[in-house]
Order: C-alpha cells, then sequence, then structure tokens
C-alpha cells in the first residue's frame, strides 16, 4: 500500500443489514494495509460522526465501537466481530429490531481483495481535521462509489421512480402513476416477504451514473441499496416486523445477454444472462463462521471463512497454549447453497457449435427455487477463482474456475402455466434493425416479397406460402373472458393436403426451422402423450413431474404435423381442445390441470388412395373427421396442375436451384434472419384492430358466403368461417405493421379464404363450393341424394304389399334394378339405416323387417 | 527445421512485456514457416507417432475430428511469480500452457486474465487403413526424439493384413529406456507407455485412473490418440464436426495426470467451491490423464477439406497443376474404375455406374433446409451371405473415410447413432452418425431380420431416415434437440427395397453367379495393382473438388426436355425426377472431368436414368405387390 494513510469508512451495525467490521479484519490479516495511520468514518449515523485513529500493527484488531485506539484492550472479547448472520449477537438496530442476514449471493466482502475504503483525493490525505468536510469525497476501494451519495441517490430513486408504461407481471395491480417501488415496499410490509426486487433497466433510466455504478461494482452497491431500503422502510412503517432487513435484489441488467459474449472484463461484474437449468445440486451447508474452542481453557473464538478456507488460531488467545483450539461443528454458522448448471439457451447459439455451460450458485432463500428444464433469466454477479493451490506442487494449473452468484432468478417460461402476459420472451431489437424492418414493412409489395422469400426453394403455391405467412403472423388475440367466452384464437390453423412427392414436408420443414417455438412432428411417430403431456417420476427426485408434449412446447409457436392422416384416433382427438380452445387439459396421476396450447397447427396429409382422386371430396379423399377439418381455418390442395407452362416454369425454378450461386440468391430473396426478425417483431408489436370500413366488409363478406348457399338450399358458411375471415385480415395487417385492419386486409383475407375453398371444398359432383363438405362431412346434394334413395326403397317397399319380411339380398337387388341411377351397397345400406331410423323397418342379420 | 525449439521462445518473449503485438508475431513465423514448401511433413504427427516417443513442448501436427466443444476457460495470460534463483518478482506468460511455474501471486495487480475454449478432438472417425499409413510413410520426419525410423512400419495390428507388423517385443525395451527421458522428467512414463499402447486391454492400470477413459470415440472399435485441443484465436470460426489438422504444441505434464478425486479431502470439498463443482464423472471427462489424452495448444489450425494423403491437402498453385494434370487422365481412370466396379458388382454395369456416381457425390450446398448434390444410393437384389461385407471392404479401399453399419435388429436397438448430451459428465457422448464430411456410410440393410423395433431402435432409424432425407442429425441435447448438418454419402444395401428412404433405387442384376464368392470377390481385389488402386482414390477425391455449372443454352434445353416429358405422360417425370435427374447429370459430368453440363451430358444422364428405372418397374412387375 503506497501511501502512508487510509480513510476507512465505518458504518456501523445500527444502520443497516451489512456486516461492516469484518471487512476491517481481513483487510488487516491480508497485510494489504502495512503502514500508517487509519481513520474510521462513520458517515451514515451524522450524529455520531466518529473518526477513529487508529494506529495499526499487524496482528492488532481494531473495534468499530465507539472507543478511542489508546483505549483499546488487546484481550477484550469486544474485539471479535459479532457475526451479523446470528441473531442473537446481533445488536438490535435502531430500525424496528430486525436483524441483518448475510448474503452469500454477493459473495462475502471480505473475500474480495481489492475492496477496501479509502479517500479519493490524495490531497487530503492526512487532514484529518477536515474530514467531516470531505466525507462525501469518501468512495470504498478500488471503486468510485461514495455510501453517502449512493445511498441518497437510491433513496431517491426508490421515492420519485414512475413508469407509466409499465408492463410487466410483477407490477401487475399497482398504479403505475404513483412512485413504484414505494407501493412495493408498501407490499412488503403487508406481506412481510422482505426481498425487492429492482429493475435495472428503472435504475438506469433514473440515474445512469447509479446504474453504472451498480453494473460495475455490485460487491459494493448493492448493500449500500440494502441500507437506504431499509432505513426508508423503517422509516415508513416502524411497525413491521419482518424475518431478517430487506434485501435488493437487482434484475435485468442489460450489459450482457448471451452466455457466450462473458468474457475475462466482466468478471465481478453485474450481469443478466439467459439460459436453461440442466441440472442442480443438493443443498450444500457453507461454513460461513467456523467456531473454535480452547480444549485447554473453553475460551471460544469465531473464525469468518475467508476465501473458503478457514485460518484455524493455532494459539488460544485465553490461555496461550498452543494447538488447543478444536473446531465445534454444530456451534459454526452455515448458510445454504445449491450448485445449478446452466446451458445457454438454443436461440442464442451460432449454428454448428455445441451449447455453453455456466455454473451459478444459488444462496440462502434461492436454494430450490429452478428445477432443471427451467428457462430462465439470472441476475448474478460473474465470478473466477483460481484453481486450488496444493501446497505440495509449486506449478498450478493456469486456469480459472469461473461461475455466477446469482442474485436474481426470473424465469421467463413459467408464464405459460399462468397465462398471464403477451410475450415472455421480448425479443431486442436494435434501433438499425427496427428502421430496416420498418422501411420493409412500408413498401407496398411486402407481403408479396415476404411470401416468396418464405422457402424459396420450393416451386410456386403463392397462395400457399400467403397462407402460411398469415399463419406466421397469426391474429389478434382477443380476451372475452369476462362475458363468458373466454379466450378467442388467434391462432391461424392450415391444412396441406395434396399428393405425396408435393414437397409437403419440405414446407413444414422449412416453417418448423423458422419460428423459434416451432416443433415438427409426424403423425406417425406421434401417440397422444407425446403431443400433449405426461407426468413422469423424476429418477433422481422421485418427484412427479409433468412433462409437456409438442403441442404445450409449442405454445405461441406453430405444431408441424406431418403425415397428419396416418396419426391414431386417440391422438387427434387431442388435437379438437387445443385447435379451438387452445388449451390442453390433463387429469393423470394425481395432476389435474389445464395448460395453455395457444399453438398454431400446420398439418400436412397424404390421400387415402396415395393419389388424389378428383372425383371425391376432400373428406373422402383424406378420411379426417369433419370436426377436425371444420377446425381449419384454410385447407390447401397440393397437387399436380399438370399443364406445360407450369411445367415449364418448375423446370426453370428446379435447374435455376442447382446452378445459381449462393449470392444470386440473397439478391433475389430475402434473408430468413430478416424474415424471422420481421415476424418476431410483428408478433410483439403490432396489435390491429378492426376498423368501421373492415367491419362492413367482414359483414359484407359473410353475408355473402351465406347467399351462395342459399340459392340452392344449403348452407355455405358458418360463423366459424367469419372467424378465420377476421384472423385471416388481422394477420394480413400485422403484415403490414398496420394497428388497423383496413378493406385491403379484408380482400385479401376474402380471397385467400375463397382460393382454399376453391380448392377444398368444391363438390365434385356439381363443381360448387360448399362448405358443409368442411363442416358437417358431407356435400349438400350427396345428403340430398341420400334422402332420394331412402324414400325410393320406402315407396318400393310399401309397393310390395303387406310382407313382414324381406331377404336383404333381394331387396337390394330390386331396388338397383328399379333405380335408374347406380346403387352401390354402401348407399343401399344408409338407407335402410335412415328407415330404419323412422322406426319403418328394422334390420336382423339378412333379413329386414317392417314394424 | 528446428521449428519445435522456437516454440520456447514466445515465453520469454512475454516476460518483456514491451511488445504487445509479439502473440500476433508469433503466430505469423508459424504460418510462415509452415508454408513453406513441405515444412508441414517435417513435424511429427500425433496420428502416426505413438505420444512417449515425443518430447513435451515440442511442435506436433493432428488430424483430426472437433468431437466436442468445451466451456470456453480463464486462464492466466500472463502471472507475476518469483524467480527461484534470482528471488525477484517477473512476470511469466500463460499462454500455450498448461501449468504455471513456480508460486503465482494470486493478488498481483499484474495479472491479466484470457480466455480460451478447449476441444476435444479425436482422429477422423473411420479413416481408412490405407490412408492412415500412406499418411504415416509421407511424413519425412523422425521427430527431435530418438524415435528411430527403422521402426516406421509400426503396426496398425487391427487395421490390415497385409501391412508389416512390428514385434510387440523389439519395442519393449526401448521404449522403457525412453520412458523417463525428455527434459521435463516425469515418474510415470512407464505406466504411460502401457495407457496407449494397449488402452482396451489394460487390467493393470495405474491407481490414479484405475476406473476405465471412455475416450468417445463415434465409432465403435476406434483407436487413436483423443486430445484436448486449447484453441486461443478464431473461435467462432471453428465447428463441430470440423475436420482440421492442428498445429500445436504438445503438452504431456504430468501435473496434468493427477486426478484429484474429491474423496481425497473431504474437508476441503466442503469449503472449496471449485471442487465442489466438478463430478467425478465431468472431471474424468474433461481432465483426463494428459498421458492418455494429450494437451495440444494451438497455434494454427488447417480446415481440411478431406482426408486423402494422395492428394496436396493445401489449395495452393500446385494443387491446381495437380488437378489440371490428372483432369487428362480422368476419364481413362473413369472407365478402369467403371470395370472394377463392374466386377465387383457382379457384372452389372449400370449398377457400377451409380455406385461412381454415388462415390464422389457430395452436399456441396444448401437451400433453405433442403441440402443439394446428396445421392444416397439404394444397391437392393444383394446377394446374401456376406457379400454386402466383401463389397464394404472394397469400397474401404478407395474411399478415405468409411464406416459399415450392419443394421441388424440387435444393432439398431442397442448402438448409439445420435449423439447425446451427457449432463453428468458435460460432455457430448458420442454416437456412430457423428461422422467426419464425405464419409462413405455403408447401411447393410441385408442384416435386418424380421422382429421388433424398441424405441431406441425407432429412434435410430428415424435419425438414419433424417440423415438422408435432409443432411442432417438431430442431435439430443436431451431438454432439446440441435440440429447438426452433415455431408454423408449413404449406401443402403438391401434385399427388397430399402425401408429407408433413398435418392435412387438400383436393383442389382448380376451377370455373373460365381460359385464361390469370396474367391471371386478376392481375385478381382488382387488383381488390381495398388498404383491403379491410388489412382481411383485420387480420381474419386478428385472429382468431387472440382466446380460445375450450367450454361444459360443447357438449361433453356432442360427445361424444355422436360416440359416434352411431361407432355406424353405427365405421371411419368415428376419435380422429384427432374431433381434426381440434375443431380445424375451434374455427378456424370463430374465424373468425366467436365465441369460444366453439356447436352451430351444430359442426355446421357437422362439415358442411364432410363433404364434404372425400367428396372426398378420389371422389379415391381414381378413382384407385384411392391408400394
Amino acid at each position: 500500500m503506497p501511501r502512508s494513510s487510509v480513510h476507512l469508512l465505518c458504518i456501523s451495525q445500527r444502520h443497516g443489514g451489512w456486516d461492516q467490521k469484518s471487512q476491517i479484519w481481513t483487510h488487516q490479516t491480508k497485510g494489504q494495509i502495512s503502514t500508517g495511520v487509519m481513520s474510521f468514518a462513520c458517515v451514515s449515523c451524522a450524529q455520531a460522526s466518529l473518526f477513529l485513529l487508529v494506529s495499526f500493527s499487524s496482528g492488532f484488531y481494531a473495534s468499530p465501537l465507539n472507543i478511542l485506539p489508546s483505549e483499546v484492550d488487546m484481550s477484550s472479547p469486544l474485539m471479535y466481530g459479532t457475526p451479523s448472520s446470528r441473531v442473537e449477537g446481533t445488536p438490535r438496530s435502531g430500525v424496528g429490531g430486525t436483524p441483518a442476514r448475510q448474503r452469500p449471493d454477493l459473495g462475502s466482502i471480505r473475500k474480495a481483495p481489492q475492496v477496501d475504503l479509502h479517500s479519493e483525493p490524495p490531497s487530503a490525505d492526512g487532514a484529518v481535521a477536515s474530514e467531516q468536510a470531505l466525507g462525501q469525497k469518501l468512495v470504498i476501494w478500488g471503486t468510485d462509489v461514495n455510501v453517502g451519495t449512493c445511498k441518497e441517490k437510491f433513496q431517491r430513486f426508490l421515492q420519485r421512480f414512475i413508469d407509466p408504461t409499465s408492463n410487466e407481471d410483477e407490477n401487475a395491480g399497482l398504479d403505475l402513476n404513483e412512485p413504484l417501488y414505494m407501493q412495493k415496499l408498501e407490499e412488503i410490509s403487508v406481506v412481510g416477504e422482505p426481498v425487492l426486487n429492482v429493475n435495472c433497466s428503472h435504475v438506469q433510466s433514473f440515474d445512469a451514473d447509479l446504474y453504472r455504478q451498480l453494473i460495475s461494482y455490485p460487491q459494493e452497491v448493492i448493500p449500500t441499496f440494502d441500507m437506504a431500503v431499509n432505513e426508508l422502510f423503517f422509516e415508513r412503517f416502524p411497525d413491521s416486523i419482518l424475518e431478517h432487513q430487506i434485501q435488493v435484489r437487482p434484475y435485468n441488467a442489460l450489459k450482457t445477454r448471451n452466455m457466450r459474449s462473458l468474457n475475462p472484463e466482466d468478471i465481478d461484474q453485474m450481469i443478466t444472462i439467459s439460459g436453461m437449468v440442466i441440472r442442480t445440486s443438493q443443498l450444500i451447508p457453507e461454513m460461513q463462521e467456523a467456531f473454535f474452542q480452547c480444549q485447554v481453557c473453553a475460551f471460544s473464538t469465531c473464525v469468518e471463512v475467508d476465501r473458503g478456507r478457514i485460518a484455524e488460531p493455532a494459539v488460544c488467545r485465553n490461555c496461550n497454549t498452543t494447538h488447543s483450539l478444536a473446531l465445534i461443528h454444530n456451534r459454526s454458522a452455515f448458510s445454504d447453497k445449491q450448485m445449478i448448471k446452466v446451458q445457454e439457451s438454443p436461440d442464442d447459439m451460432p449454428a454448428g457449435q455445441t451449447p455453453h455451460t455456466t455454473i451459478v450458485y444459488a444462496h440462502n432463500d434461492l436454494v430450490d427455487k429452478v428445477q432443471p428444464g427451467d428457462r430462465i433469466n439470472i441476475t448474478g454477479i460473474y465470478r473466477a477463482v483460481p484453481m486450488r493451490e496444493n501446497p505440495r506442487q509449486s506449478n498450478v494449473k493456469s486456469v480459472y474456475k469461473t461461475h455466477i452468484d446469482v442474485i436474481h432468478f426470473r424465469k421467463t417460461d413459467e408464464k405459460r402455466l399462468h397465462g398471464l402476459d403477451e410475450d415472455s420472451d421480448q425479443k431486442l431489437f436494435t434501433e438499425e434493425r427496427v428502421q430496416i424492418l420498418k422501411e420493409l414493412a412500408s413498401k407496398p409489395d411486402v407481403y408479396d416479397r415476404l411470401s416468396s422469400a418464405l422457402a424459396p426453394s420450393i416451386y410456386e403455391h403463392e397462395d400457399i406460402k400467403k397462407g402460411i405467412l398469415l399463419q406466421l403472423f397469426g391474429g389478434t388475440r382477443k380476451d372475452f373472458s369476462q362475458t363468458g367466452r373466454g379466450n378467442f384464437r388467434a391462432e391461424v390453423n392450415i391444412l396441406l393436403c395434396g399428393d405425396p412427392g408435393t414437397s409437403k414436408s419440405q414446407l413444414l420443414q422449412y416453417v418448423f426451422n423458422l419460428v423459434p417455438r416451432g416443433q415438427y412432428t409426424s403423425g406417425k411417430g406421434s401417440s397422444a402423450v407425446g403431443l400433449t403431456a405426461y407426468v413422469m417420476k423424476d429418477p433422481e427426485t422421485k418427484q412427479l413431474v409433468l412433462q409437456t408434449g409438442a403441442l404445450v412446447l409449442s405454445d405461441n409457436g406453430i405444431c408441424c404435423i406431418d403425415e397428419f392422416d396416418k396419426m391414431s384416433d386417440s391422438t387427434r382427438s387431442v388435437l379438437h381442445e387445443v385447435m379451438e380452445q387452445q388449451t390442453l387439459s390433463i387429469a393423470k396421476a394425481g395432476i389435474i390441470c389445464q395448460l395453455n396450447a395457444r399453438t398454431s397447427v400446420l398439418a400436412a396429409a397424404n390421400p387415402v388412395e396415395s393419389q388424389w382422386n378428383p372425383k371425391k371430396t376432400t373428406i373422402e379423399n383424406i378420411q379426417l373427421p369433419h370436426t377436425l377439418l371444420s377446425r381449419f381455418d384454410l385447407i390447401f390442395l397440393m397437387l399436380d396442375p399438370q399443364d406445360e407452362a407450369y411445367d415449364r416454369r418448375l423446370a426453370h425454378h428446379l435447374v435455376a436451384l442447382y446452378y445459381q450461386s449462393e449470392e444470386q440468391i440473397e439478391e433475389e430473396f430475402l434473408d430468413m434472419a430478416v424474415l424471422k426478425d420481421y415476424i418476431a417483431y410483428a408478433r410483439t408489436y403490432i396489435n390491429p384492430r378492426l376498423n368501421e370500413e373492415a367491419s362492413q366488409a367482414l359483414i359484407e363478406a359473410y353475408v355473402d358466403m351465406r347467399k351462395i348457399g342459399s340459392g340452392r338450399g344449403m348452407v355455405s358458411a358458418y360463423p366459424r368461417q367469419l372467424e378465420s375471415l377476421i384472423r385471416l385480415a388481422e394477420a394480413h395487417a400485422k403484415v403490414r405493421f398496420s394497428d388497423k385492419v383496413e378493406t385491403i386486409d379484408v380482400e385479401e383475407a376474402k380471397r385467400l379464404h375463397r382460393e382454399a375453398l376453391k380448392q377444398s371444398a368444391t363438390d365434385p359432383r356439381t363443381g360448387f363450393v360448399d362448405i358443409s363438405i368442411i363442416t358437417t362431412g358431407m356435400s349438400a346434394t350427396a345428403r340430398k341424394r341420400k334422402e332420394e334413395v331412402a324414400q325410393a326403397l320406402k315407396k318400393m317397399i310399401q309397393s310390395k304389399g303387406k310382407t313382414p319380411a324381406m331377404k336383404y339380398q333381394q331387396l337390394f337387388d330390386d331396388l338397383r334394378g328399379q333405380s335408374e341411377a347406380a346403387i352401390t351397397k354402401d348407399m343401399f345400406e344408409e338407407a335402410l339405416r335412415a328407415l330404419a331410423d323412422e322406426d319403418y323397418l328394422t334390420v336382423t342379420g339378412k333379413t329386414v323387417r317392417l314394424l | 527445421m528446428r521449428m519445435w525449439f522456437v516454440c520456447r521462445f514466445c515465453c520469454p518473449a512475454a516476460q518483456s512485456n514491451s511488445n504487445p503485438e509479439w502473440e500476433a508475431k508469433v503466430l505469423e513465423y508459424f504460418k510462415g514457416q509452415l508454408r513453406e514448401k513441405e515444412s508441414h511433413s517435417w513435424v511429427p504427427s500425433l496420428n502416426d507417432v505413438p505420444l512417449h516417443y515425443l518430447k513435451p513442448n515440442s511442435l506436433v501436427k493432428f488430424r483430426c475430428l472437433v468431437q466436442d466443444m468445451f466451456d470456453p476457460e480463464f486462464y492466466m495470460g500472463v502471472y507475476e511469480t518469483v524467480d527461484p534463483s534470482t528471488k525477484a518478482n517477473v512476470l511469466r506468460c500463460g499462454k500455450y500452457k498448461d501449468v504455471t511455474e513456480c508460486g503465482v501471486d494470486l493478488n498481483s495487480r499484474n495479472t491479466v486474465t484470457a480466455e480460451r475454449q478447449t476441444f476435444y478432438c479425436v482422429p477422423i472417425p473411420g479413416e481408412s487403413p490405407w490412408a492412415k499409413e500412406i499418411s504415416f510413410l509421407s511424413a519425412r520426419v523422425v521427430p527431435s526424439t530418438s524415435y528411430v525410423p527403422s521402426r516406421q512400419k509400426r503396426s496398425y495390428e487391427e487395421d490390415d493384413d497385409d501391412m508389416d507388423t512390428q514385434p510387440q517385443k523389439q519395442r519393449e525395451p526401448h521404449t522403457v529406456m525412453m520412458g523417463g527421458g525428455g527434459e521435463h522428467p516425469h515418474g510415470n512414463g512407464d505406466s504411460k507407455r502401457q495407457e496407449t499402447e494397449a488402452p482396451s486391454s489394460q487390467t493393470t492400470a495405474p491407481s490414479d485412473c484405475s476406473s476405465h477413459l471412455d475416450l468417445n470415440f463415434p465409432l465403435p472399435g476406434e483407436r487413436g490418440p483423443a486430445c484436448l485441443v486449447k484453441v486461443y484465436e478464431g473461435l467462432d470460426s471453428f465447428k463441430l464436426n470440423d475436420t482440421l489438422e492442428i498445429y500445436g504444441i504438445l503438452s504431456v505434464n504430468p501435473v496434468l495426470t493427477v486426478i484429484v478425486y474429491p474423496h481425497r479431502d473431504p474437508s476441503l470439498l466442503l469449503l472449496n467451491p471449485t471442487e465442489s463443482m466438478e463430478t467425478p464423472e465431468e472431471q474424468r471427462a474433461h481432465d483426463p490423464p494428459a498421458s492418455l489424452v494429450p494437451r495440444l495448444h494451438m497455434l494454427y489450425a488447417r480446415p481440411l477439406q478431406h482426408n486423402n494423403p494422395l492428394l496436396p491437402s493445401a489449395p495452393t498453385e500446385d494443387q491446381s497443376a495437380f488437378v489440371s494434370s490428372f483432369l487428362v487422365e480422368m476419364a481413362s481412370v473413369r472407365a478402369e474404375l467403371l470395370a472394377y466396379l463392374t466386377h465387383v458388382l457382379l457384372g452389372d454395369g449400370l449398377a457400377a455406374e451409380y455406385l461412381l456416381l454415388h462415390l464422389i457425390s457430395n452436399v456441396y450446398t444448401r437451400r433453405d433446409v433442403l441440402p443439394l448434390g446428396k445421392f444416397t444410393l439404394n444397391l437392393s437384389g444383394c446377394p446374401l451371405n456376406s457379400y454386402t461385407e466383401r463389397l464394404y471392404q472394397i469400397v474401404q479401399q478407395l474411399v478415405p473415410c468409411s464406416y459399415r453399419l450392419s443394421m441388424s435388429l440387435h444393432t439398431m436397438n442397442s448402438m448409439r447413432l445420435v449423439p447425446k448430451k451427457d449432463y453428468v459428465a458435460n460432455r457430448l457422448v458420442s454416437g456412430a452418425l457423428q461422422l467426419a464430411r464425405n464419409t462413405s456410410l455403408f447401411l447393410d440393410e441385408t442384416q435386418l431380420e424380421q422382429g421388433q423395433l424398441d424405441s431406441s431402435g425407432v429412434r435410430n432409424i428415424t435419425a438414419l431416415g433424417n440423415l438422408i432425407s435432409w443432411q442432417k442429425v438431430d442431435y439430443d441435447f436431451s431438454y432439446h434437440q440441435m440440429e447438426f448438418p452433415c455431408n454423408i454419402n449413404v449406401l443402403v444395401t438391401s434385399e427388397g427395397r430399402s425401408l429407408l428412404p433413398s435418392d435412387c433405387q438400383v436393383p442389382l442384376q448380376p451377370q455373373v453367379t460365381p460359385p464361390n464368392m469370396e474367391e471371386y470377390l478376392t481375385t478381382i481385389h488382387m488383381a488390381q495393382f495398388t498404383s491403379q488402386i491410388n489412382k481411383f482414390r485420387v480420381y474419386l477425391s478428385l472429382a468431387r473438388t472440382l466446380d460445375y455449372s450450367i450454361s444459360d443454352e443447357v438449361t433453356k434445353a432442360v427445361e424444355d426436355d422436360f416440359v416434352d416429358m411431361r407432355k406424353d405422360d405427365p405421371q411419368s417425370v415428376t419435380a422429384e425426377d427432374l431433381h434426381r435427374m440434375l443431380v445424375v447429370a451434374r455427378l456424370l459430368s463430374l465424373s468425366l472431368g467436365q465441369t460444366t453440363l453439356s447436352r451430351d451430358g444430359w442426355m446421357r444422364a437422362k439415358h442411364i436414368d432410363m433404364l434404372r428405372r425400367s428396372r426398378t418397374e420389371q422389379q415391381k412387375s414381378l413382384n407385384g405387390n411392391e408400394p
């Protein structure tokens, strides 16, 4: 230590939950201060304003108490700092008598080598008389943090900070126009949980300098915050009783987001990273303070743990016996600690590399807060510890071990169970990026541009791509739960059916790769359990754990299901609930719950007869229950159009695919990353609402659709179709980054919906579009004909006179002979069934009896 | 050439600390030296020379695959210590080193913390014996140790029968003498030798590595040194499964060998956070004994486009000269190779043609999710009884990297194909599909019998299907999957049509039915001279690397052709067929050394595809109910 005198800042125990005394001890034991005069200043209690001049020598224990140094009695037990972690030894402070609690998450202050206090202006050195005036200039050694100023600033922040735009779920129910953190303090006084979470971005917007200090010197600044908040709290609520003093837990430090970008400069700074918990250890009791007792004279002493080591006292200070002190385990102080391994979340990683992992230590009440599999944001202090030195070896590994001491956890996916928020993992966009996206959005042909950027390797199928594009954007989420209708589905579901080999799977693969929360499953390989959720016993903890399946995992994303037709019926039945109510109910092994599955379904199905039969309806071709089909907003056919012009364009496209270089492609199409960001941005920030004209246009469109059918005596549209139209129109408005759904959006939605219907709901017998094919599984004409056959049969039987029983086969032959249209066996059976329903006859085995 | 001594200079250079650019200069120097003609062949290779012959802290090279990437680590870039002789405080450099010297002053303000990453590298999986042998022989060095040239014919006992096997006995006394040699004497030189030499047959292992150490090779039965490579520069440029030739400083400091098991000192476990962080499994995986898994501090790494030792590896002038000289021969070599393959495929010329095309196929680019250039061949109708096995041996003789996966029910149910993250040991447990680029994967479906696949079997089949269709493997990270693109040539041999997807199915139509298949194939193989085989090897590797383009004119012609074909019968030719024909045309042109598609080439591609299709159709009508 080059300076001859050092000013030590002493904060007495009375003023906050911070064990400041011990700082001085270590300070000495390290021998960093070897000369001169030390001055202790307690600036926190102005009325006392003690300055202790302590002449210093190694082995001397300075007392924080209000005594003159010349009176220090070396043998007094007062010389030992009373650990704040133990209640009985803690001096009751003026602030409600609430004990302070150690914060191992900040790393015991005494462990850090550079923590020290000294006066900033060297000119003031030695000028003891002017200490009082210089009070403001005292800073913690190695930093530029002045405790008094820092405290004042933070108190000002707590008292004044207002964030009217806050939409965090933590702040739900608070008055946004009142100081936010004062309300939280009030909450603490009511609830009694002495933890104050502070959003760093709030601090930043309030006082950038304070924020910088917080990030750079968390170890020093957070305890200061603790002090500040406790003073404030007990001033306001002097009668509150808390378990321990309030601890400040900052979160959302903007410094670091990504585990990959951690570097040596971040050491000892406060960082926030996101990741997924992969392993948690058992609880580790970590010794904070070792209790030694002399075997000879029963004199006891406590030793603080310093950097994971206990310096065992060699000599008993009472009876001077050497090596007589023994460690008493059950009188030592321990704190809880847990090791948690966190892995980089897959979204943050560059392609082709493996995810990084980081070790995180949770302390005290943060232990067991997270489970493996949780996605969390961690705020903490990044640490690097040199590898243990082996006294027997002079050469050591030159590697540090790094970990994070966690201060705050924030689960990013916990909302899935509560359904509280809109978008939990808001992607952050830089200014420039937003600018690029907005520029793109302002182009008149943005819709076409985006749709052609979608899966450029797949040829044409423009409308299908447009449909999928709208699906990616989704509609606006509406909540009618107050009026009893619950959530309205905002997700668009699409079914692709068509001949094998028409790159359906490829489209699915592309979409799966494009969206952050995409899941890809194949109907053949998935079971109901795999799609929904199942209860599993964790092999380690023997705990029942709910494992979520593809549908739940793709909440807020897209679930791509290939070979939809090959799915077993029981599996498919799960989809009914998901595709309309957007929830998933589970009642298994004692767990009954409803999970959110706000997922869009993109499914692909092959026709039953391997080739699409144009003479049959969609339902007949793919043999899916109509209850399920009607839940799809758009059903597209991917067929081989078989015309020359198409062939030529297809050939050109494919050949180009094979010889164009990467750069040419880049020029032609939008970058996938831009598309991704565009979608993410629109989904997060754009919530279009219908305007007056658009509503009118929708009404007209619906009425028109109803009219088409009514002429022929059939229903051609249901409210479900109207809902689809609204969703599609909203999605189209999102594509344009528009907050209003306008007529052009409705027009496009109408067009697309009509195109899809034209393909999938055309009755092959009449050539008309007939919505009932999809909604009831049977076209109106087919139903009419069924009716006719039944009537003909009835007439025939009546004409036969009074025969109570008839042979089945004979009746069938008679009917075939009589009718001019070909009657299949199916049709005949259907007619019989219809008559049986009328209680006109019964069929038993091979005979038909009249009733 | 005394380069390996030069590396000693980089450390003293740091002590002065006056020139911050020294690090860049060191790298520059080494790169410059290695660029010099043939200089790289003077550097001993970890692939060829047994570890105990190599001097610690010397420059070595290693041809390898990045199997796993560990977390970044912080190390002391510069640290302060007390010089034992002068008792003065000195600064030392920690770069390119594992271990610090003397006591380190941890509180020194001069300490500079720097970052590096560790890659776990294994020799290229499935590297053919001939490739190993040739690269071994071409290395002209004898490192600065007493590794005597006469020992060059070191054994690859397990690999090839026609290699001269060095009797085990002869080596023994020599190595014992050498065990304690070198300038960093280490006491356990003896046990170290045992470990490197016979990791599998090891029974009397030294006490500190008593538990079996899994070196995590992707393929079963592989051996060779695995290596922990410390990477200092350009971390982002490396990817998992890259094949690299790494030049670096070898470190086998015995300090690293001491595994500190937590149970040695339970009280420290409780107190020291660094101890309890790691499970014993993790320690074993991340800090294996240096004698088994040496550390390599990377100076410079060259990505390998191929690992064929017969071709110049660097894209330099002499490579282009080599290519142009070989192009002249191309057509004739192709004809010879085709004749050879025809014999091997029992006289089936068409199948031989397709096999040849398959062998030079390569995923040359990806359009969004679609890999272009892949050409998975399904050779159906293969005779049973070890024919496929012999066929594989012949393929293995031609390509530098290959693996035969016998798809029996047992292997499908029990084998791990997809790499999986082991969170306890914190490493990526390798699987058989973690292969280097352009590895020939030979799937032998003739071994499959009726029976039930369990869930892992189904997963394995799905993984194979994904590999073939999308050229990607979804690595299992237990909480999620991660997709890794790959570039593997898959050849499926089966009796009927394969249950796996394929780009092209060729039913084998044997023209000859030799009474003794073994003998027949052996005679064919023996009839080829090594020089001939070497030509084939060069040909196959070279044809793959050629550039290719289609002129506008031919594009037009192809388009017209496609439209014409569709006109006659739209069902007969689909987009998928066009995809395949374009690949066939590409490969066919490249196989002839032509870098652009000609009309002729297109017609020929169309022609052989017609032949093949008529053959499959025939098969269909024969079998009747084949889907």
